[in-house]
């Protein structure tokens, strides 16, 4: 039984790498066995899956996390958490759900974020994955260690409230599990500066009572947008909602159960994408209906060509006239906001609902193949292409749940490792037939082109490329 | 083969939720977390009951927190229409995953089925198939010679009755095990009979569980064959208690085999250290 680093109140930066002294006897531990273990970077829902397969395959981990608690996004006491009270799971259980640990039946379709965050400390407490993370401490620095040095890579880490002294320690492999949903990404707008009323950004939005009896206008029609959205139609004076385009908006249920449950009924047979989006879109206007009469524009693109819209509210306070649907910005004046159609909105409160951009300020760009805009290129979302001992956890935008998605990625990060290990041969010839494939997307429908869907995935293409990735890196019996 | 990521049942047409029957026997002293918690599943037409009876006390003795549940239609759980053995082993990792921690999976009778399915379900760190019930003809043509009265009208949609002679051995007092057969009850699950003429070969433990497989060559509703066919599916042998009847755990010596598994998982490795 590993009991030896249960005093979670020890934190590693006690310790020094380059000491030769063995370390003292009640960690169990050495700066040389630790070079045998995988860093986790972050223990949200992705690294707390990196953490349990890597374990279960037999790995050594240590995780870093700089909050002081599990659950990464959806602990709502972390100061980079972007949820806010109404905040709710939009795809249902048995998507959202780890596939080895069921979320429980007891639980609604949908459940709410606090549900979220319990069924993640119990995925940490059950799994005994606490004593696996350093909590309070931050990742600054990951450099890669030279073969003829020994290999490996050189982790570096601080306290992260500024405490306590930066120190380096080498491990075998990193996992990058540091999400995607932290760094707001700001858009400029002509005369923002000059702008008299308050603007925040989504990330700054926590509870609906921000907007009571304020005239809010909510920039941005992602799932996120659509959900303020609502809570402004409930609370505030009065709402505009403005949109760059015309989307689809999927319920949250459809015949009576949740859609995204229909939707895998029609998608699990291969129907041609053309055919599947006819059905979809039929069972959307049927359901829906056409949202022109309700003053949106129509979508510019087809189904499944955006990241999905689900919100069952949003039409509904549309049709009741307390949410006005808007444009995009033109500019701002001090006191009003100008769409390009011409209209004029005079909002106490503009909350920009435009997304976050993921940052990996750790790692030098080429390390995770990097384009010109700072877009990581790697195979199956996942692996480096040059680098086999860096993978990164969780950095999609799946059309369905994540959680599951990110212990399959977990698991494939595990298989991959172990077999580098019991067979270099396979996993050298596994390496050079598919490295070189960080181009390949993961989705048949032609993806607007925006930084948020370059990562996007159907989750159905993705499972396919990662089942057979997984066939390929199973040891031989 | 690897593990199968594509889930549609689960995805498309998730299991009908039940209220659930858990017992459990929690040991008096501190916990001592290198014991994982046991989750005992009984078989068909057994409820929670009969490892409350004996073993949940007797583990709980040797400090392990014990938990026992009614699969749905069974004891004192919920029961739904069409139950078939998928809901059964939807229950069994509904339980399992609600555990404090990563726990042991120990079934019986088409429980031990249940539980074999939901170990490629669920990381458990060991399972214990007891007397399992994997279905096909061996498991009819033996449920027929030795109780064909409460066995053929199962097989047209009525009640599948379990007979005293059946479940337990010889050494057992006659009312006793009169007492324990009138308490099995009525599952209601004509589904699961119809499936069980099928053998069900289960799919691997996920995360490399170790199972073991344990049993009794006079038991009169598994055969000898069979336990030897399904532990050398898992590449083990079967741990055996000659005289004893199906129903381990109220039998007379019902002492021996807890305290042999309890044994095994002490001392299996993988088990115990993970």
């Amino acid at each position: 039984m590993r009991r030896d680093n249960w005093d979670l109140g020890r934190s590693p930066v006690d310790f020094d790498a380059t000491n030769s002294a063995p370390p003292p006897a009640t960690t169990g531990r050495s700066a040389t066995e630790r070079s045998e273990h995988v860093c986790v970077i972050g223990a949200g829902a992705a690294g707390l899956t990196a953490i349990k397969n890597l374990r279960q395959a037999g790995f050594g981990v240590d995780c870093y996390e700089r909050e002081t608690g599990v659950g990464g996004a959806w602990n709502w006491r972390h100061d980079r958490s972007p949820v806010y009270a109404t905040t709710h799971l939009i795809s249902s259980k048995p998507f959202t759900q780890y596939p080895d640990f069921p979320m429980p039946d007891s639980w609604p379709d949908y459940p709410h974020h606090s549900q979220v965050l319990a069924y993640l400390e119990r995925y940490a407490d059950h799994f005994g994955l606490r004593e696996h993370v350093w909590f309070g401490t931050e990742v600054t620095r990951v450099v890669p260690v030279p073969p003829e040095a020994g290999g490996g890579w050189d982790v570096t880490i601080s306290g992260a409230r500024g405490g306590g002294a930066d120190r380096t320690q080498r491990y075998a492999a990193v996992v990058v599990a540091n999400g995607h949903n932290w760094s707001p990404k700001l858009p400029e707008y002509e005369g923002l500066d000059n702008f008299r009323g308050e603007v925040i950004h989504a990330s700054q939005y926590k509870d609906p009572a921000q907007l009571r009896g304020k005239k809010v206008l909510v920039v941005g029609a992602g799932n996120t947008g659509c959900d303020i959205a609502v809570d402004a139609a409930q609370q505030a004076a009065r709402c505009w909602h403005s949109s760059r385009r015309g989307y689809w908006y999927a319920p949250k249920f459809a015949y009576g159960r949740p859609a995204d449950q229909v939707n895998d009924l029609v998608a699990r047979y291969r129907l041609p994408l053309w055919l599947r989006q006819r059905l979809l879109q039929r069972t959307l206007t049927r359901v829906v209906g056409d949202l022109r009469r309700f003053g949106l524009p129509k979508p510019d693109h087809k189904l499944l060509e955006t990241h999905p819209i689900t919100n069952s509210q949003l039409v509904y306070y549309l049709g009741h006239g307390s949410v006005t649907p808007v444009p995009d910005i033109a500019r701002f004046d001090t006191r009003s906001v100008e769409f390009v159609d011409g209209r004029v909105a005079e909002p106490d409160l503009v909350v920009l609902a435009t997304g976050y951009l993921p940052r990996f300020e750790f790692l030098a760009p080429e390390l995770l193949n990097m384009d010109a805009e700072g877009r990581p290129r790697l195979n199956l979302h996942v692996f480096s292409p040059n680098f086999p001992t860096l993978a990164v956890v969780g950095l999609l935008q799946p059309d369905s749940g994540i959680f599951s998605l990110m212990h399959w990625q977990a698991v494939m990060v595990a298989s991959w490792l172990r077999l580098r290990e019991q067979s270099p041969a396979r996993a050298d010839q596994y390496w050079r037939s598919h490295h070189h494939e960080f181009n390949r997307r993961f989705t048949k429908a032609k993806v607007k082109d925006s930084t948020r869907h370059w990562f996007e995935i159907s989750h159905i293409d993705y499972l396919r490329a990662v089942q057979k990735a997984l066939d390929e890196l199973e040891p031989a019996a | 083969m690897s593990e199968q990521v594509f889930r549609w049942k689960e995805w498309t047409r998730p299991v009908t939720p039940v209220s659930r029957e858990v017992l459990t026997s929690q040991p008096a002293d501190e916990i001592d977390l290198t014991r994982p918690p046991l989750l005992f599943v009984p078989g068909y037409a057994h409820g929670a009951w009969v490892f409350a009876e004996k073993w949940l006390e007797h583990a709980a003795g040797r400090g392990y927190q014990a938990y026992a549940m009614s699969l749905r239609g069974h004891g004192d759980s919920g029961s739904a229409p069409g139950t078939t053995l998928r809901a059964y082993a939807h229950d069994v990792v509904q339980v399992a995953a609600r555990l404090p921690r990563q726990a042991v999976l120990i079934g019986h009778g088409v429980g031990a089925l249940a539980v074999a399915q939901a170990l490629s379900r669920y990381p458990a760190r060991a399972g214990v198939l007891l007397a399992p019930v994997i279905g096909g003809p061996r498991t009819l043509a033996a449920a027929l010679r030795h109780n064909p009265i409460g066995t053929v009208p199962g097989l047209f949609g009525a009640p599948l009755r379990l007979g005293r002679r059946q479940l337990f051995g010889k050494e057992l007092p006659v009312g006793q095990a009169r007492q324990y057969a009138d308490r099995m009850g009525d599952p209601d699950a004509p589904r699961v009979v119809y499936q069980l003429a099928r053998r069900h070969l289960p799919q691997r433990p996920v995360g490399g569980a170790p199972v073991l497989v344990v049993g009794s060559p006079d038991d009169r509703v598994v055969p000898r064959a069979s336990l030897v066919r399904i532990a050398r599916h898992y590449g083990v042998a079967p741990l055996l208690f000659p005289g004893m009847g199906h129903d381990l755990m109220l039998d007379a010596r019902w002492q021996e085999p807890i305290d042999a598994i309890l044994d095994w998982l002490e001392k299996e490795p993988a088990a115990a250290d993970r």
